[in-house]
């Protein structure tokens, strides 16, 4: 049995940028620690001679030539933004 | 106490594939804002990324230059990290089986000569170019957003500043040989942070590092770590301590500024890239990639010394950019002298791309024009001096040399007869000259020969002048 704790929880959803509330904190950490656990199972399989893999499709090397195309036009790459200015997409400032 | 300083780089350097890494937008540096953007740059939910082939060529191109090991299993990871320069929220880049790995250079400082380790060298997505401004608000340009990057981090072998700098020379150079990127830092196809600690001498375990940022060419590199350098000591020697923080280099003021302190390691966690299948790189696609690799700068540089018999300074020189060094090549295939070819792009050709603030390819001479230059220097049909007048209409107009000269009138005065003619006229008028040479003072003679010159406006041949003048005085 693994255990996540509050603080685990806490940090997770800071990094995701998610405000929830103590309640939250305090059924997400059951949920999350329940789904830890039942991903765990899967320790159960003898894996040893099972070359490790990190993409579940059987495929590799897929790829494009590098040929250039006009996809969409700015205007339209802007109509969705919240707030433009000058052809830039403008936001809240975030300094570092 | 005597310190030690050690210092490690990370380097990023733009590919100039056409298309994106994981889309087709144009890859072009200079275009409007956000002309070059679509749905997979901009994260619309539901698109997928495709890896642009010419991107992995371009990054194992890079780190076979630069005798990394290339990886035959390899994929792509995210990053994970809230920022609006990057609108996916994660950049695609490369965590644990990088292309490249174990590499290194050799650079030369004070004629010694260092190889420098490269840890890794990884393949990765541009993000987009914020402008803050004061009002609370930034503006995102997303053209450079998915911008195939290498990021080229080295060993801490690095000892001094200079060695950062000298580091940083060589992998520009080596990586503009290898034609995938430009490395312009004007532009950021090149941006380079640091890494510096110092330590007693003696002592095995580093210190705590401070990261340099906000570094804008190489020379800011090699400033800013002299300040950090000092600072640090400065800060140990109070009996202070060091704090693992990123500082910013402050152009103005030439000293390093404290942006942040970092608490812990950051936290991106990384995963295997789910939209991006593996990739494997098997031996018949590295050796197509090693066979495009063109000669490397020490190559060329051992080859000018050795075939060409040049000395170490030109080899050097010529050698610095890909640009010179082809020019130069160039210039010999077109029938140059090779030691004239290399004194001309040294000499001349340099000065005046320094004073214009110009690159090769600016400028209206062509290898052919440079070679027929010097020829015509060679055969006698012009001196150097008015090689000079032929130089300056070359470089801005270009054209034939042959044909300038004829135009111009600038064939040199080689007939002896018509020499003699001149130089008896001018000694007429200037007997006191002659008294004065005969007296033993030898200036009178660069005086008359000055007066020939000027006379046939610099197109006399300058030794049979000399003899002439001589001969002529002789006879007096």
């Amino acid at each position: 049995m693994s255990e996540i704790s509050k603080e685990q929880v806490k940090h997770v959803a800071h990094l995701a940028r998610l405000a929830i509330s103590d309640e939250e904190v305090e059924t997400m950490t059951k949920q999350l620690g329940d789904i830890i656990n039942y991903a765990e199972l899967l320790n159960e399989l003898d894996t040893d001679h099972v070359k490790p893999t990190t993409h579940v499709l059987d495929l590799k090397n897929v790829m494009r030539k590098d040929e250039p195309r006009k996809w969409i036009e700015k205007e339209d790459a802007l109509k969705n933004a919240p707030d433009q200015k000058d052809g830039q997409f403008r936001v809240p400032s975030i300094l570092e | 106490m005597n310190f030690e300083t050690i210092i490690g780089l990370e380097v990023h350097v733009e590919l100039k594939t056409n298309s994106k890494i994981f889309s087709p937008s144009f890859n072009h540096f200079g275009a409007k804002p956000n002309e070059n953007i679509n749905p997979i740059d901009l994260g619309y939910p539901g698109v997928l990324p495709v890896l642009n082939e010419e991107a992995v060529n371009f990054a194992m191109k890079a780190a076979m230059a630069l005798n990394c090991d290339i990886a035959s299993d390899t994929k792509f990871d995210r990053k994970n990290y809230f920022y609006p320069d990057n609108p996916k929220a994660y950049q695609i880049s490369q965590f644990d089986q990088p292309i490249g790995e174990n590499g290194w250079i050799e650079i030369e400082v004070e004629g010694k000569k260092k190889r420098i380790g490269i840890t890794r060298l990884h393949m990765e997505e541009d993000a987009g170019k914020l402008t803050h401004s004061d009002d609370g608000y930034s503006l995102v340009d997303y053209n450079r957003q998915g911008t195939p990057l290498v990021e080229i981090v080295s060993e801490p072998d690095l000892r001094s500043p200079a060695e950062a700098y000298a580091y940083l020379e060589k992998l520009k150079n080596i990586i503009q040989y290898t034609g995938v990127s430009d490395c312009k830092m004007e532009e950021g196809s090149l941006r380079c942070d640091a890494n510096i600690s110092i330590r007693p001498i003696g002592q095995e375990e580093f210190g705590v590092k401070t990261e340099l940022k906000n570094l804008n060419s190489f020379s800011f590199v090699q400033k800013g770590l002299e300040f950090e350098e000092k600072r640090q000591e400065e800060v140990l020697l109070a009996g202070g301590e060091i704090l693992q923080e990123t500082r910013r280099y402050d152009e103005q003021t030439k000293e390093t500024i404290l942006m942040r302190v970092k608490e812990g390691s950051d936290d991106y966690r990384y995963f295997p890239e789910p939209d991006l299948v593996p990739l494997y790189i098997d031996e018949a696609w590295k050796e197509r990639i090693r066979a495009e690799i063109p000669e490397l700068p020490d190559a060329r540089k051992a080859r000018y010394i050795d075939e060409l018999e040049l000395p170490v300074y030109d080899a050097m020189v010529l050698t610095s950019t890909k640009e010179m060094s082809d020019f130069f090549e160039a210039t010999i295939a077109a029938g140059s002298d090779v030691k004239q070819a290399s004194n001309w792009l040294m000499g001349e050709v340099s000065a005046y791309m320094n004073k214009q603030q110009k690159e090769l390819h600016d400028l209206a001479l062509t290898p052919q024009s440079l070679a027929k230059m010097i020829q015509l220097i060679e055969d006698g049909t012009i001196s150097s001096k008015i090689a000079k007048k032929v130089f300056a209409e070359l470089v801005e107009k270009g054209g034939d040399p042959e044909k300038i000269v004829k135009d111009k009138g600038l064939v040199q005065i080689s007939d002896e007869g018509q020499l003699t003619e001149i130089i008896s006229a001018i000694l007429d008028k200037n007997e006191q000259s002659i008294i004065d040479y005969k007296n033993g003072k030898d200036k009178a003679l660069g005086f008359l020969v000055g007066q020939v010159m000027k006379e046939t406006k610099g197109q006399a041949n300058p030794p049979m002048v000399n003899k002439i003048i001589l001969a002529e005085m002789e006879k007096r």
